[in-house]
């Protein structure tokens, strides 16, 4: 027995630095969620004399106008980002497929993989200058065709959408060749056979195609269930203005004003473990379902 | 039937799913295009509209005028600190964890238990404000360490290690076991250089996640004369208003505008990624591939 532990000692030492970083950055700031139940004081610090307040700071935001709008901003800018998040990446996975030129496919794939690759930040700037009302080339484009002028990114009814679009945008390449990857695991043999019996494009498709990546689609599906509450941050952050708060501020969006900005912790901590919770719920559920359906294991 | 074995023919939908596919695919890159056009146009050209994909009345000023800033250099350096520190940070720690993890749970007591502690990490956080106010109480903030150290277990990169590393046939450990090697020195002289390709595929991307970074840097890094180069970019391209910068001196040169400016800082933050592209996606082809469709 204890020559086996001589043996093991060297991999608990090797997890030794990796646990000690997880604990202080991400279990002791888990602990901090404490914040959410005090009236916190940042001078007396983490764990020091804070006073309790119980659910106070919950019951605040939920009475809070604004909140109602942000939980549902942030469910519908993520739920059509998830949705479209996978139909179009398999939409152009699907026609991709159908190309017969190679130099044509790769090309394509790079380019659409591009975006991907750049902080919002970057794009956000992109976006902020091709999107502006005043000189915006996308408003100039339109125009030809005798669209009048839209401030995409200050006008609340426009602004969700260009949030999803843009994320569709700069996302897509990614799930594309995610599905790509699984189409090019399909044998060849049952597109030859279905030829044979005088199958067509649209048959092969519907019937090799899409059953033959059933399991990718189930699996990506299940698992972008777990991220419904988050609608986006760092596109948000780098895109919104005051002028669209109503359409498009979102829980972290919110968190990190009423936080960070109006100093209000406790009350962000609030936000953010409700937040946390639901979800935990979510990302614990999908990959249970995954598992289940797809035998997805992390592990 | 000649066309028996070639699925893909050559007609009317083939053409148009192909000039579908390249529109969509010059959406993707277009924008990026015209941002670089326009930052290397005058700025009268640039003002008035008139730069589509090309420079109009081609200048470097906005590049000069940039280059020319101490702030520009300065967080260019963080930037580079960050990515010099944590991407070596990062590996180490993937494979130190990875390593242990891949073993069976009889040659490792409480593995599910760490397995466990590293998992959870990827489903819970204590959101913002906790995550703040820690890093604050430990002094880190305005330090290089608080943009690499909270980030430094990649808990992701340790899946797909360890997936790997389970690939990599038992015998070659046991023969190194055999042969005296402790555990240290088998992941040393054997799991490593045979997960060379994964490791660069780690490698990159923590470097680009280093790279574009921008949050943390703002957050954390109360003096401006620390943010990163994202972080630097964001608080002059995104924020209007700016205390730091000298927007009279700006007006002064008149050879710049405000937007061919904010153009070359766009390009230049990006100009890393887009040269490394090519090794970008071959590698990360592989691994997602690796990470998404296994299972």
């Amino acid at each position: 027995m204890r020559t086996k532990l001589r043996k093991e000692l060297p991999l608990h030492l090797m997890l030794l630095p990796g646990l000690v970083m997880i604990i202080l950055f991400s279990y002791v700031p888990m602990a901090g969620v404490m914040i959410a139940f005090q009236k916190f004081i940042p001078a007396k610090g983490l764990f020091g004399d804070q006073k309790w307040v119980g659910l106070d700071n919950f019951e605040y935001v939920m009475n809070l106008p604004s909140f109602t709008q942000v939980l549902w901003n942030t469910l519908f800018i993520s739920s059509l980002k998830l949705i479209l998040g996978l139909i179009i990446p398999l939409v152009f996975a699907i026609l991709l497929n159908e190309l017969a030129s190679n130099v044509i496919k790769r090309s394509v794939q790079t380019a659409i993989y591009l975006p991907y690759f750049l902080s919002w930040v970057v794009l956000g700037g992109i976006l902020i200058d091709i999107l502006s009302p005043s000189g915006g080339i996308v408003n100039e484009f339109l125009g030809w065709f005798g669209v009048s002028k839209i401030f995409f990114l200050g006008d609340n009814d426009w602004f969700p959408f260009t949030l999803i679009a843009s994320d569709v945008w700069k996302n897509f390449g990614y799930g594309t060749i995610v599905y790509l990857a699984a189409i090019t695991g399909i044998d060849p043999g049952l597109y030859e056979a279905a030829t044979i019996d005088g199958a067509n494009r649209w048959h092969k498709t519907w019937h090799i195609t899409i059953p033959g990546i059933r399991m990718v689609i189930v699996l990506l599906s299940v698992l972008s269930l777990g991220q419904l509450l988050n609608a986006g941050f760092d596109q948000v952050f780098n895109l919104y203005s005051p002028q669209v708060y109503e359409s498009g501020d979102i829980l972290d969006t919110f968190v990190y004003r009423i936080g960070l900005l109006d100093a209000q912790y406790g009350v962000a901590t609030a936000v953010g473990f409700f937040k946390s919770i639901i979800s935990l719920t979510l990302i614990s559920s999908s990959y249970f379902l995954a598992y289940r359906f797809a035998k997805y294991r992390i592990f | 039937m000649t066309t028996v074995h070639r699925s893909k023919k050559f007609d009317g939908i083939s053409v148009l799913n192909a000039t579908f596919l390249i529109l969509v695919s010059l959406l993707c890159i277009l924008p990026l295009i015209h941002i670089i056009a326009v930052s290397f146009s005058s700025s009268a050209a640039a003002s008035a509209g008139y730069v589509r994909l090309w420079p109009v009345d081609f200048t470097f000023a906005s590049y000069m005028y940039t280059m020319s800033r101490t702030e520009f250099w300065q967080s260019m350096l963080v930037s580079l600190t960050r990515i010099g520190i944590g991407t070596p940070l990062n590996l180490l720690l993937t494979i130190l964890v990875a390593y242990p993890l891949s073993k069976e749970s009889h040659a490792l007591r409480f593995r599910s238990v760490y397995a466990w502690a590293f998992f959870v990490t990827m489903l819970f956080n204590g959101g913002l404000i906790p995550w703040y106010t820690t890093l604050k109480e430990y002094g880190l903030l305005d330090s290089i360490w608080a943009l690499v150290l909270p980030g430094a277990v990649p808990v992701f990169s340790v899946v797909l290690l360890l997936n790997f590393f389970r690939e990599i046939p038992k015998e070659l450990e046991e023969a190194a076991l055999i042969d005296g090697a402790g555990h240290f020195r088998t992941v040393w002289s054997i799991f490593v250089p045979i997960s060379k390709p994964a490791l660069a595929t780690l490698a990159l991307f923590s470097m680009v996640e280093h790279w574009n970074s921008w949050f943390d840097g703002l957050l954390l890094m109360g003096n401006p004369a620390n943010y990163p180069l994202q972080s630097y970019i964001q608080t002059i391209v995104i924020q209007q208003n700016l205390s730091n910068m000298s927007r009279d001196a700006m007006l002064d040169l008149a050879l710049i505008s405000d937007r061919t400016l904010k153009s070359s800082q766009i390009f230049l933050g990006s100009l890393p990624i887009i040269l490394a592209y090519p090794f970008l996606q071959k590698y990360f082809v592989k691994g997602i591939v690796l990470g998404s469709v296994k299972g």
